[in-house]
């Protein structure tokens, strides 16, 4: 099996803050899940803080990271205007997770200021585990199709 | 899935579990409270993705014709992961629950060490220098 497997130099800078951006945003999202989640089980107010702090200071700039590098190598590529279904798989995660990660930052935010005062209500951190949960599927799946890139 | 799609998606998937680990130390290491079970699933995903880019790295070195085990870069990449293990066990032992002072004292310096060597494995991986 022989395949082109070396693409242009221009290309490598880009591709770098894409995949170290869609990285870190993958590791800032499941950090914030494993804290949202403990704290969801055990009350944990600093397991709280930890998952809102991990979207604020992680998920998002890591996201602006990896978008931006998105849309660099894809213009590279000459695929900005591109039908194929790895770059629409790609695109409209990035950008529908970024809603997501908005949403669950607030929530996640709601749940610490709550969790602060010592009220007991664990509603909003639920809620923001579990869209935290949805985007590390999401992520898992766009993983895939970046890799194998189907058609 | 052909079989050169199925080993670069686990090879790929399993550097992301690295990232995970790398991001869960980076929290402690700049003042988070750390927590057992979020340091045990950090652990377990280095475990895991440790191996898989290992193994699945040289598999597709073997299965792709473009590509030997001995090339630079490769040989490369795999010093670099022998580092980060090195580092990451540092770093491990460190932020465990009941570390001794001597090792608690190095931990961050070991994660950030570690840190930096995935990163630099990342740019080999990218740019496949000498490829």
């Amino acid at each position: 099996m022989l395949i082109a497997l070396v693409r242009p130099d221009a290309w490598n800078f880009p591709l770098l803050l894409h995949v170290l951006g869609a990285m870190l945003l993958v590791g800032s999202v499941v950090l914030a899940g494993l804290a949202l989640i403990v704290s969801w089980r055990d009350g944990n107010a600093a397991m709280v803080r930890l998952g809102y702090r991990a979207l604020l200071l992680g998920a998002v700039p890591s996201w602006i990271l990896m978008r931006v590098g998105a849309e660099w190598i894809a213009s590279k590529e000459g695929l900005e205007n591109s039908n194929a279904s790895w770059i629409g798989i790609g695109f409209s995660t990035a950008d529908s997770s970024a809603l997501f990660i908005i949403i669950a930052t607030v929530l996640a935010g709601f749940a610490m200021r709550r969790a602060g005062r010592g009220e007991g209500s664990t509603g909003f951190r639920r809620v923001s585990a579990v869209l935290v949960a949805l985007l590390v599927v999401a992520y898992a799946v766009t993983i895939w199709a970046m890799t194998t890139k189907p058609s | 899935m052909p079989v050169y799609n199925t080993l670069l998606f686990l090879h790929v998937l399993s550097a992301f579990a690295l990232m995970v680990t790398v991001v869960v130390f980076s929290a402690f290491a700049l003042g988070a409270v750390r927590n057992a079970r979020v340091l045990l699933v950090s652990n377990v995903l280095w475990g895991i993705g440790g191996l898989g880019t290992l193994v699945f790295g040289i598999w597709l070195a073997i299965y792709l014709k473009a590509y030997h085990v001995w090339d630079g870069w490769i040989i490369t990449a795999i010093v670099l992961w022998v580092v980060a293990n090195a580092f990451g066990g540092g770093a491990q032992a460190g932020f465990a629950e009941g570390a001794d002072e001597a090792k608690a004292s190095k931990a961050a310096l070991m994660h950030w060490l570690r840190s930096l060597t995935v990163i630099a494995l990342l740019v080999v991986m990218i740019y496949k220098p000498g490829a």
